[in-house]
């Protein structure tokens, strides 16, 4: 890590370039804004003739809504972010000169990715989670404590979902056109993380399985940590070691993957 | 005009054809996505099944009776999706100057914008929407009128219309607008999103706005409630519920005074 202070620059400026893009950032917000609304209707629904669904209850519930809606963007459940850069400069060759540089490619790409997840985080996080909790009665924590391991959560959150982008980025390698592949990585993160129902509720063996799966790590986790459902030392501690022993098997794959494409496979151009 | 329409039909066909014969020269990859598109876009539902384990009913409504109300939504959304859907990222041909090209090509802009990089796997989540309505259809016990009959396929194709004139509106937006492409998923994806639930469970001024300000009602919960034998939630006098065709219709004559609006405010990116 002799260039720590490098990435460090990456990812201020990738912070700086997120936070000149205004208008995206309103859209996004807007967007995001709408989709809590209609989602914490559907929720109300559910919750009032279930209450203690899932282990929450309904103001419980419509946090993990808007808590959901506010992370969207920076875990980028919807993919983006390093990932389509990333597959472009694949798909154009402009990957041959990234190779040469004497950095780390994934290194360098987390980097920014990290900057990209901080300025989103509140760019697009803190206005959509004050509307839920201006119309919605939210159950928010007040210990600062939950607030600090929350956020370590998210950061382990977004390395996990940059992990696995980076796995479905560098299959541009060998597809040339990932976007189909994109698609179904989406809608695997989105139902896989609880976005569009906690984990909690699925049922059975399915639920045991689905809330041991990396997606998890993305948004369920996080929302437990935030929600106090994960409370005392021991269960913090097994939600951020769940979360990071993915973040680490998930790199270590793409390390894997991107030697093997870099080893085999000939650049587009080259 | 009936000439300009031929024309412009013909010109998208053939673009699209294009399209699809360079995604089919890589038939694996293709297939594969197709496949996986298709399964993928089915766990949607699935959240929906998974709430309907631990309750009966949502809002009044069976799953049945929601299984319709999805089909019907996401198979409008999806042949609009499938037709227009590149028309979002026109945004990004604004911001960098590539709508010159368009310009100067003897196609109408709309046509070549709705048919760039025409993507077929789009067709997988009309097929999904299709696959729902055929369950649905099967499980429900649904008056069968002539009238119902009628209004079904009604109802989707005039519910295809007026998501059309939202991507439409949402592509002349993004001429004022280049980087707010994103508010356009609120009313495309959180539209279908919205109407594939029933309208009861959702505030009324909720309602009210998608009845009379953008009116996605009458994509299908309006003609929809009317075939599933309901009343609908704000009291409308009963022919609204087969006034899809003609809000369609209003729709997009609309979107296309936008669109013109739009593309004649249209600069280019200087030297």
């Amino acid at each position: 890590m002799r260039h720590l202070p490098l990435y460090f620059a990456v990812l201020g400026s990738s912070f700086r370039r997120y936070s000149t893009y205004r208008l995206a950032t309103a859209a996004g917000v807007f967007t995001n804004t709408v989709f809590g609304f209609i989602v914490a209707y559907t929720y109300i629904a559910l919750w009032s003739q279930r209450p203690e669904l899932g282990g929450y209850d309904q103001a419980q519930a419509l946090t993990f809504v808007w808590l959901g809606q506010a992370l969207l963007a920076a875990t980028a459940l919807m993919g983006g972010g390093a990932q389509e850069e990333l597959e472009a400069r694949i798909r154009t060759g402009d990957v041959a000169v990234d190779l040469y540089r004497p950095v780390d490619l994934q290194a360098w790409w987390l980097a920014a990715d990290l900057g990209r997840a901080a300025f989103q985080l509140l760019g697009r996080g803190i206005v959509p989670m004050l509307v839920g909790a201006f119309a919605f009665q939210l159950a928010l924590p007040t210990a600062p404590l939950t607030w600090a391991v929350f956020a370590v959560s998210v950061l382990l959150a977004v390395v996990v979902g940059y992990a696995l982008r980076y796995l479905l980025a560098l299959t541009t390698f060998w597809l040339m056109d990932a976007a189909g592949l994109s698609t179904v990585g989406v809608l695997l993160s989105i139902f896989f993380s609880g976005m569009l129902l906690p984990l909690t509720v699925f049922p059975g063996t399915f639920g045991e399985v689905v809330r041991q799966l990396p997606w998890a790590a993305m948004l369920q986790v996080p929302a437990d940590v935030l929600l106090e459902e994960r409370a005392g030392a021991g269960s913090l501690a097994r939600a951020l070691g769940f979360q990071a022993g993915w973040a680490l098997v998930l790199l270590a794959a793409g390390r894997a993957l991107q030697s093997v494409a870099t080893r085999k496979v000939v650049v587009q151009g080259g | 005009m009936v000439e300009r329409i031929w024309w412009g039909t013909r010109a998208y066909c053939l673009i699209v054809g294009m399209w699809v014969r360079a995604t089919l020269t890589y038939r694996t990859s293709f297939l594969m996505m197709a496949v996986g598109n298709l399964v993928t876009t089915l766990l949607d539902f699935a959240a929906i099944a998974i709430m309907f384990m631990h309750v009966d009913e949502l809002g009044g409504f069976s799953l049945a009776e929601v299984a319709f109300l999805y089909g019907t939504s996401c198979t409008a959304f999806g042949l609009a999706d499938l037709l227009l859907g590149s028309l979002s990222s026109i945004g990004s041909r604004v911001r960098d100057g590539t709508v010159d090209t368009l310009l100067v090509r003897p196609v109408p802009v709309l046509v070549q914008a709705a048919a760039d990089r025409f993507a077929l796997r789009r067709i997988g989540r009309m097929l999904q929407g299709l696959l729902l309505l055929g369950w649905a259809l099967s499980g429900l016990d649904i008056d069968w009128t002539p009238v119902n009959v009628l209004l079904v396929p009604v109802m989707l194709l005039s519910g295809a219309a007026i998501f059309a004139a939202v991507y439409v509106l949402g592509g002349a937006f993004q001429f004022w607008a280049q980087d707010a492409a994103e508010v356009q998923s609120a009313f495309t994806y959180g539209g279908t999103t919205l109407l594939q639930y029933p309208p009861t469970i959702f505030a009324e001024d909720l309602l009210r706005g998608v009845t009379f300000v953008v009116p996605l009602a009458f994509v299908n919960w309006l003609p929809a409630l009317r075939v599933l034998g309901r009343d609908d939630p704000l009291g409308l006098p009963g022919w609204v519920d087969f006034a899809s065709p003609a809000v369609a219709v209003a729709c997009c004559a609309v979107a296309g005074l936008a669109w013109r609006a739009g593309l004649r405010g249209y600069q280019s990116t200087g030297s």
